[in-house]
């Protein structure tokens, strides 16, 4: 608690906080989905209710659901009927709209601010109930319950462990009065965004600590890079890495022991791991071109990273126990920025031609190269824990914005908001099961 | 031609000012980047290790015979006074870079060499190098891009003798655009080294 005064009095210019931010992104679908699953999400019923719920879950799930590229949800304006419980669902209706599966839902409300939200997933084909679900809740939590319902819809139907209800990070970066920068946390939808930090100088390079509760990130509060680690809850931060030079880049390890990170202090910027708890330090790579943006591989045994010694740069990939870097990219002038799926499978780069700068995805066993978006501007992707979303950064007039693109490539929605430029997001890891 | 002999002459022994740095520091790194020592490798290195001394009567012979315009500052009233004139080679306080290099023109030489040869006879001011990129590619990636480019800088300053605690450098990548917008134009004028000046 010290050190947090401390460095409040000694840096005017920085905030703490973790405080609601009213200003809400909003989720524009930019790309139909082809070939996506059709369901029916049917408003949830609220008429028993004493007041209006704050948050419209059937709504929530809808663009949950969406944005998955997996499934594709017919609009309200074209539902055949209104049911709530599936006994009152006469499933030829559903047929005849060409859906393959409907949500129907109610919320009940037990005492004032507590919430039972009910929901069924029914097959309209085999005209069953393939799951139903009551979610004990409270006012605050109710747009977190929407997205686990949303997760335990689509593990349903895909098999696959939903994301929906993760968090991410990202930097805004604001330009009324001279030039601001806040490090936030939000929903996976963009909504419940919380400011983490915010500062007049650069903050960069946010890294989710493996149970994430904690970020580590790039702070310029002292007129030169550094890297912090701070707990979200309480706020508590420290300064991990203040070298001369670089302090940057850093990424924590699966097992949260170590940081990787990059430091110049030896000479050109180079790979560097750090155990957290002793601070002591690791150099994983000498070489006199640029070695960054460090990131490990889902078992923790080795670390991806951009390095320019062929002359521009490109991905390699080395033991995290140290040895001879490998180059893993070799298709375009331009690979960097890492994020490698949790199953170590794919990676997702910022791929440069022409001078053009999209996502792309790496297929580690053939080699193959799959480009997942087409503007020119396109940066930092991350891989949604699930593995099958990538959150990037692209760019709109003079602001920064976010997208999803489904690792198919065929959703993609944009995150957006008004009020300031968005860069660095970075998808958090699953939540602890309560 | 003589002038263009003598700057290729300068490049060198500022790389062999380098790799003693890097060898006096225990390191087993050349700290260099390779747009400036394209075609250098490290046998050439290694032949001028020995000829530092050489080097220094060069460097002063080189000043003597030059157009003047990177001397003679000490003697024109307070340092404060000559960053503050106006219309001096040294009013320059931005360098600017091409794509994804951190090579340093001709006419950014000489920017640099004047610069350089006012810091060295300025004893009491210290100047702050700020790398910056364009916003092309990866952030990161461009923080280290802009830390080659203020090395280089820092490089052609000590060359010219200004001293290593006179300077300091810091990087930006693309967090602090001069320019916004995503055209040419801008891009041009982000790529860049600003010299910040302290009077201490």
């Amino acid at each position: 608690m010290n050190r947090l005064v401390k460095i409040l009095i000694l840096q005017p210019f920085l905030m703490l906080a973790f405080s609601p931010l009213n200003a809400a992104l909003t989720i524009e679908i930019s790309e139909g989905t082809v070939g996506a699953l059709p369901i029916a999400v049917v408003p949830f019923d609220t008429s028993k209710l004493s007041s209006k719920l704050s948050a419209d879950i059937a709504q929530i799930v809808t663009n949950d659901l969406n944005r998955s590229g997996v499934l594709t949800v017919l609009s309200r304006k074209s539902l055949p009927a209104v049911p709530h419980y599936s006994r009152q669902v006469k499933y030829p209706a559903w047929r005849a709209a060409g859906q393959d599966y409907l949500v129907v839902g109610r919320v009940l409300e037990k005492s004032p601010g507590q919430y039972d939200i009910q929901f069924q997933l029914l097959d309209v084909l085999k005209q069953k109930q393939l799951i139903g679900y009551s979610l004990q809740t409270k006012k605050r939590k109710l747009r977190s319950s929407a997205h686990e319902i949303s997760d335990l819809i689509y593990q349903k139907i895909t098999g696959i462990r939903g994301a929906f209800n993760t968090r991410i990070a990202y930097i805004r970066a604001q330009r009324n009065q001279g030039r601001k920068y806040i490090l936030q946390v939000a929903d996976t939808d963009g909504f419940n965004a919380q400011t983490v930090l915010e500062s007049d100088e650069p903050l960069m390079s946010p890294s989710w600590s493996p149970d994430g509760q904690s970020l580590a990130y790039v702070s310029f509060e002292n007129r030169r890079p550094e890297i912090f680690i701070q707990h979200l809850s309480t706020a508590k931060r420290s300064k991990i890495s203040g070298f001369k030079g670089i302090n940057s880049a850093p990424s924590w390890s699966p097992n949260g022991e170590f940081l990787a990170l990059v430091l110049s202090k030896d000479g050109g910027p180079d790979i560097y791991l750090m155990n957290v708890e002793t601070k002591r330090l690791t150099r994983l790579t000498r070489h006199r071109g640029i070695d960054t943006e460090p990131v490990w591989s889902g078992d923790g045994q080795s670390i991806i990273f951009t390095s320019d010694r062929s002359g521009s740069p490109q991905i390699y990939e080395v033991a995290a126990t140290g040895g001879k870097p490998r180059r893993i990219t070799f298709e375009g002038r331009y690979n960097s920025a890492a994020s490698v799926s949790p199953d170590g499978k794919y990676i997702a780069l910022v791929y440069g031609e022409a001078g053009q700068y999209k996502i792309a995805q790496l297929e580690r066993d053939t080699g193959n190269l799959t480009v997942l978006t087409d503007s020119s501007l396109d940066e930092s992707p991350s891989f949604s824990p699930n593995g099958k979303m990538v959150l990037y950064a692209s760019t709109r007039g003079d602001n920064g914005v976010l997208y999803v693109v489904s690792v198919d490539g065929r959703g993609k929605h944009k995150l957006s908001d008004q009020t300031g430029d968005i860069r660095e997001p970075v998808w958090g890891p699953y939540k602890r099961q309560q | 031609m003589k002038s263009l002999n003598v700057r290729s002459k300068l490049l060198l022994l500022c790389i062999a000012t380098v790799f003693i740095t890097a060898c006096q520091t225990g390191s087993d790194e050349i700290i260099e980047d390779s747009t400036t020592i394209d075609g250098v490798d490290q046998s050439q290195l290694e032949g001028l290790d020995g000829s530092i001394d050489g080097a220094d009567s060069d460097l002063i012979a080189l000043e003597d015979g030059s157009d003047g315009s990177a001397i003679a500052f000490g003697d024109e009233g307070s340092a404060q006074a000559m960053l503050d004139k106006a219309d001096s080679v040294i009013s320059s306080r931005v360098i600017y870079f091409q794509f994804d290099s951190a090579k340093i023109s001709e006419e950014s030489l000489s920017t640099l060499e004047a610069h350089g040869s006012f810091i060295a006879s300025n004893g009491n001011v210290s100047v702050r190098l700020e790398g910056h990129s364009d916003e092309r590619g990866s952030r990161e990636y461009n923080i280290a891009l802009g830390d080659r480019r203020a090395q280089s800088v820092r490089r052609v300053l000590l060359f010219q003798g200004a001293s290593v605690d006179q300077l300091e450098t810091i990087s930006y990548g693309e967090e602090k655009p001069a320019m916004s917008g995503h055209t040419d134009d801008a891009w041009s004028k982000n790529r860049r080294v600003e010299l910040v000046y302290q009077v201490n």
